[in-house]
């Protein structure tokens, strides 16, 4: 049963295959082993929506949701989502029509140069999703302290975040919340 | 970003043996892609275990609570065992990092992250714990936010996790999968003191893999906070925080749990203060007597003397309310 030739695909330096779904669709890539999502997000799949701040996990710029939850795609190697769903705000809206978050965010004007912009938006879809994330104000404010906002457009992030509540509760009481994992 | 091997480990057993002294394994990935980023830490090799079958939480015939290696520290947070019976681990993850991270990083990574000092951090710094021999800049550094309690000359980095301050405080084992097969360690002892050999942090053997966290059955009926003081009020590292736990005798203390994260070269438990606090009266003068014990061997260096009367007040506001909450308990027993 010991089968040690089983134990990896070892390629030092060379290309691995990944096969993930992207914005709901099947996808399959070659990547190199140290290839992080972002950049093959960026890079290789020109998906200029998710943001480069900080690089190292500590601004937020560059979330994404990998099976549903908000990451950081800056600190997460590629060929580490074999398998998974990743959603980019560029999966966000759905058929033409916005995401409710981005729709309270373009109303309560959540944003002034836009750069974390689609960070803040995923992670604020991620936690209207999580029921284990409290409602009120101060809940929301630590759920989203991962994404800085160099600007300081918190205080309206905050309103559209609550707004985008009423509209994705309506919406999940459709039945049709989730759909933006594309795992329908 | 230098580049590495990659392969996915499909078996515990063959992960703990395959491995190089070289090769890292990757679980979140959270600070070994920061730190490869920054060419400080230096892999051959990612050995990726997230696809071993260590995602279980589970309680165990003796009472005591199994966590796996891979479970997120999100996940572990919101567990419903952990939360009613460990409500002191729960606070401590949520105190933690940002959503993101908390739902990418790992029990077991938690325990193996490395520190923030920013020399360790700067490769071209002098480090003993990145670069043994080479000095440690941050002695006579910028050192506000390093260790007063279990430094050396060799190195005062602090250790950031806050959640193994409450594992500290709680009582845990860690059980290790290595080529010689299976072993436990005390949490206590996982974690190394700097000493002559800062860039020695913790037990584990070239190729051994952390499978479990086993946590000590719950000390009840007891109150527990976990207090942490930092410069913004979320998403930033401790200053100094404090797990306690207290377990009432009456109106005495029966039993009461101490550690401290943010000041410390590894997670801090305060056996003396907490036999000092063992039989006393629930008041502030034992609260602060037991703070001035557990601070009694601080060292500050420059500029992080104020740690010591931060984690005094720590200790004493997270006792007082672990305590309040213990009587709340007693009483809804009474």
């Amino acid at each position: 049963m010991m089968d040690d030739s089983a134990h990896s695909q070892h390629s030092r330096e060379s290309q691995q295959t990944l096969n993930f779904t992207l914005n709901g669709e099947a996808m399959t890539l070659e990547v190199a082993p140290n290839a992080v999502l972002l950049d093959v997000l960026r890079e290789q799949l020109h998906l200029g929506g998710t943001k480069k701040g900080c690089d190292h996990g500590q601004c937020g710029a560059c979330t994404v949701h990998v099976d549903g939850q908000a990451m950081n795609s800056c600190l997460r190697l590629a060929v580490m989502c074999e398998g998974q769903h990743v959603t980019t705000v560029e999966g966000l809206a759905h058929d033409g029509e916005l995401h409710p978050v981005q729709q309270s965010f373009l109303e309560c004007d959540a944003y002034q140069c836009g750069y974390c912009t689609s960070g803040q938006m995923m992670s604020a879809s991620a936690l209207l999703a999580d029921g284990r994330i409290g409602r009120d104000d101060a809940s929301v404010k630590e759920a989203m302290s991962g994404n800085i906002c160099r600007c300081g457009a918190y205080k309206n992030i905050l309103e559209a975040i609550q707004q985008a509540r009423l509209a994705y509760d309506a919406t999940a009481e459709r039945g049709t919340a989730g759909r933006q994992e594309g795992a329908a | 970003m230098r580049t590495f091997a990659y392969s996915r480990a499909d078996s515990v057993e063959r992960a703990a043996h395959a491995t190089t002294p070289t090769a890292a394994f990757v679980a979140g990935g959270t600070t070994l892609l920061d730190l490869v980023k920054l060419d400080v830490m230096q892999p051959s090799e990612l050995v990726d275990i997230n696809a071993l079958p260590l995602k279980q939480v589970e309680w165990l015939d003796d009472g005591r609570l199994k966590v796996g290696a891979l479970v997120t520290n999100t996940d572990l947070a919101h567990h419903p065992a952990v939360k009613q019976h460990y409500p002191l681990l729960s606070e401590a993850l949520l105190a933690g990092a940002s959503t993101q991270l908390r739902n990418m990083a790992t029990t077991a990574g938690n325990v193996m992250q490395r520190t923030r000092c920013p020399y360790f951090r700067d490769p071209s710094a002098a480090c003993n714990k990145r670069h043994p021999g080479s000095g440690c800049d941050a002695r006579d550094g910028l050192n506000r936010m390093h260790a007063v309690l279990g430094g050396s000359e060799a190195c005062i980095a602090v250790h950031p996790s806050d959640m193994c301050v409450a594992m500290a405080a709680l009582g845990a084992t860690l059980t290790l999968e290595g080529p010689d097969g299976e072993r436990e360690v005390p949490f206590g002892e996982f974690h190394r003191l700097p000493g002559d050999t800062p860039h020695i942090e913790h037990d584990l053997a070239d190729g051994e893999l952390i499978t479990a966290i086993t946590l000590d059955a719950p000390l009840a009926p007891a109150g527990s906070h976990y207090l942490k003081l930092r410069d913004r009020a979320s998403y930033e590292f401790a200053l100094a925080s404090c797990a306690a736990q207290v377990a009432l005798d009456g109106d005495s203390i029966g039993t009461a749990r101490l550690a401290l994260g943010g000041v410390a070269t590894k997670p801090w438990r305060c056996a003396e203060a907490e036999a000092a606090l063992a039989g006393q009266p629930a008041t502030l003068e034992s609260f602060e007597r037991a703070a001035e014990i557990a601070l009694a061997d601080a060292e500050p260096r420059e500029h992080n003397a104020f740690k010591i009367p931060l984690a005094r007040q720590a200790i004493v506001r997270a006792l007082r309310e672990a305590a309040r909450l213990a009587g709340t308990t007693q009483e809804e027993q009474a």
